[in-house]
């Protein structure tokens, strides 16, 4: 990105539209089937929406803007962290048609019809999700920086119906790093939300 | 990452012909590979092409054996029961490879078609014949630790890095590929190359051309499969050295078996020859050793990756006891 796209651009802006937009690239269409020449959206930036928490995000991005940096830059939601940047943490997790994922390996681009849930969107209103409870109980976390990605993994990892058992958590939540060495307390933290009430 | 241009193909004919006009544009799937390679600058497409609308997610019963659509995603592949119940090797395989996110991410496809993990191959300010050919290998007399001891030459050493690929390649996999002609088959063992003198060519997969599913061929004892796969942590790392092996006994002797490697070779290593000293053998341990001893025929370690071959054996060794117990 140049510096004058770049001052174009507010980084912390956004707008939160009532619908969803047009896509850049209009596919499927009859036009598109009888000429096989696809439209072709970027390197500049173009409109995109993601739906995010429910809420739907315009953002003017380009096509190389990862799924986190539009989260976090465009839709203002940093709860997300930028951890390692290529897969290997799992700081950036969020769900994408409730399958978690990592978002910095993905581009914005390729989610505009996709329901998004971030660490904004695990809590119904003010009553926290009984993870993120069980993460304070059990005191799950000491620096915090990787403790949405571990919240928003382990919401996932529950309602993917895994056996609850020490060894399967560590198993399934070992794309969730913590450099602070907090497993302890945070397998402990999900067995306990994972108990039926 | 660098600019580039982004666009969504609608059909296989409409993804094919724009590979055509931009023969440097690459496909995009699950993006954990292409993305990562970007951001490093091994990678620089003028335009990325978005496969993910073309379906090809299907995993069904076909007649001859079980046909994975190139679009499914890991996860799904290894959660599937008809996977499970055939080819239990491919569902570990999977479950042993990345992480869950990674997993829901990754295609099939972009899986068998993923790039090594050479740390000198994903660094721009080293020499790589791979990725600059004629630059040299900074592997061969430098960090080699992970580095392959099977299948390389005096021009690279980089391990393929793929889990899945290893038990496909057991179990004679065919990939599906469309080109603007048709589909063509091609046998997994046929399709990853040796680097020989030329590192940068990795497969038989031509530009412009798309795997669109794997079809596994059914096997009698399928069933009797697994992979075993020893690496520095207990999840989520690559393979030091790992073992897909099926094994069919009967009356204490050895009826058929595949044996093939990973994490050891520069590309998915069949030992059909280690296969062959375990046929008709007694199906015990000192003949799982005969056996292991043939699969790393011709091995040859770099200094820190020698430990490669003694552990190469061990797995094989315990994969084929696993599978007999």
């Amino acid at each position: 990105m140049s510096d004058e796209q770049s001052d174009r651009l507010s980084r912390r802006t956004f707008i939160v539209a009532a619908g969803v937009s047009a896509m850049t690239v209009p596919l499927g269409s009859a036009a598109a089937a009888q000429a096989p020449e696809l439209s072709v959206s970027g390197p500049q930036a173009n409109s995109v929406t993601l739906t995010i928490n429910g809420a739907a995000h315009r953002m003017t991005i380009e096509p190389r803007v990862t799924l986190l940096d539009a989260i976090r830059d465009h839709a203002g939601l940093t709860g997300t962290k930028k951890g390692c940047d290529q897969g290997t943490c799992g700081a950036c997790t969020v769900m994408v048609n409730g399958r978690r994922i990592d978002s910095c390996l993905t581009l914005a681009v390729m989610h505009q019809e996709d329901a998004i849930t971030t660490i904004e969107g695990i809590a119904n209103g003010e009553k926290l999700h009984p993870v993120q409870a069980a993460f304070i109980e059990y005191d799950g976390f000491q620096c915090g920086f990787c403790t949405p990605g571990q919240i928003v993994s382990a919401v996932a990892m529950l309602a993917e119906g895994h056996a609850l058992d020490d060894q399967t958590v560590r198993t399934q939540m070992s794309g969730n790093i913590c450099r602070c060495g907090c497993y302890p307390h945070i397998v402990e933290a999900i067995l306990a939300a994972g108990k039926p009430a | 990452m660098n600019p580039f241009a982004f666009t969504r193909a609608d059909s296989i004919a409409t993804a094919l012909s724009t590979m055509q006009r931009s023969p440097n544009a690459r496909f995009i799937a699950g993006g954990t590979n292409i993305l990562d390679l970007m951001k490093d600058d091994v990678e620089r497409p003028p335009l990325l092409v978005d496969i993910n609308a073309l379906g090809l997610r299907t995993i069904e019963q076909r007649p001859g054996g079980i046909y994975i659509g190139a679009l499914a995603r890991m996860s799904d592949i290894a959660a599937h029961p008809l996977v499970r119940s055939a080819f239990p090797v491919i569902a570990v395989a999977l479950e042993e490879s990345a992480s869950p996110q990674l997993r829901n991410m990754a295609s099939i496809g972009g899986n068998v078609m993923q790039r090594t993990r050479c740390p000198y191959f994903r660094d721009t300010a080293t020499p790589c014949n791979k990725r600059q050919p004629g630059s040299g290998c900074g592997a061969i007399a430098g960090v080699n630790r992970m580095q392959a001891v099977l299948g390389t030459s005096d021009h690279c050493i980089a391990t393929h890095a793929s889990d899945v690929a290893v038990a496909f390649t057991a179990l004679d996999a065919v990939l599906h590929i469309a080109h603007p002609g048709g589909t063509r088959e091609v046998p997994i063992g046929e399709f990853y190359s040796e680097p020989g003198r030329t590192p940068q060519i990795e497969n038989a997969l031509g530009r412009g051309e798309l795997i669109v599913g794997i079809m596994v061929p059914m096997l009698n004892f399928g069933a009797q499969s697994t992979y075993l796969k020893a690496r520095d942590r207990a999840q989520y790392e690559f393979a030091l050295a790992s073992a897909a092996v099926a094994l069919d006994r009967h009356g204490g002797m050895v009826r058929g078996a595949r044996i093939a490697l990973g994490g050891v070779g520069t590309r998915p290593w069949r030992s059909r020859a280690a296969e062959a000293a375990l046929v008709g053998a007694p199906a015990t341990r000192e003949s799982y050793q005969r056996a292991a001893e043939v699969a790393v025929r011709g091995a040859r370690g770099y200094g820190q990756n020698d430990f490669k071959i003694p552990l190469a054996k061990r797995v094989v060794v315990r994969a084929l006891e696993m599978v007999s117990a």
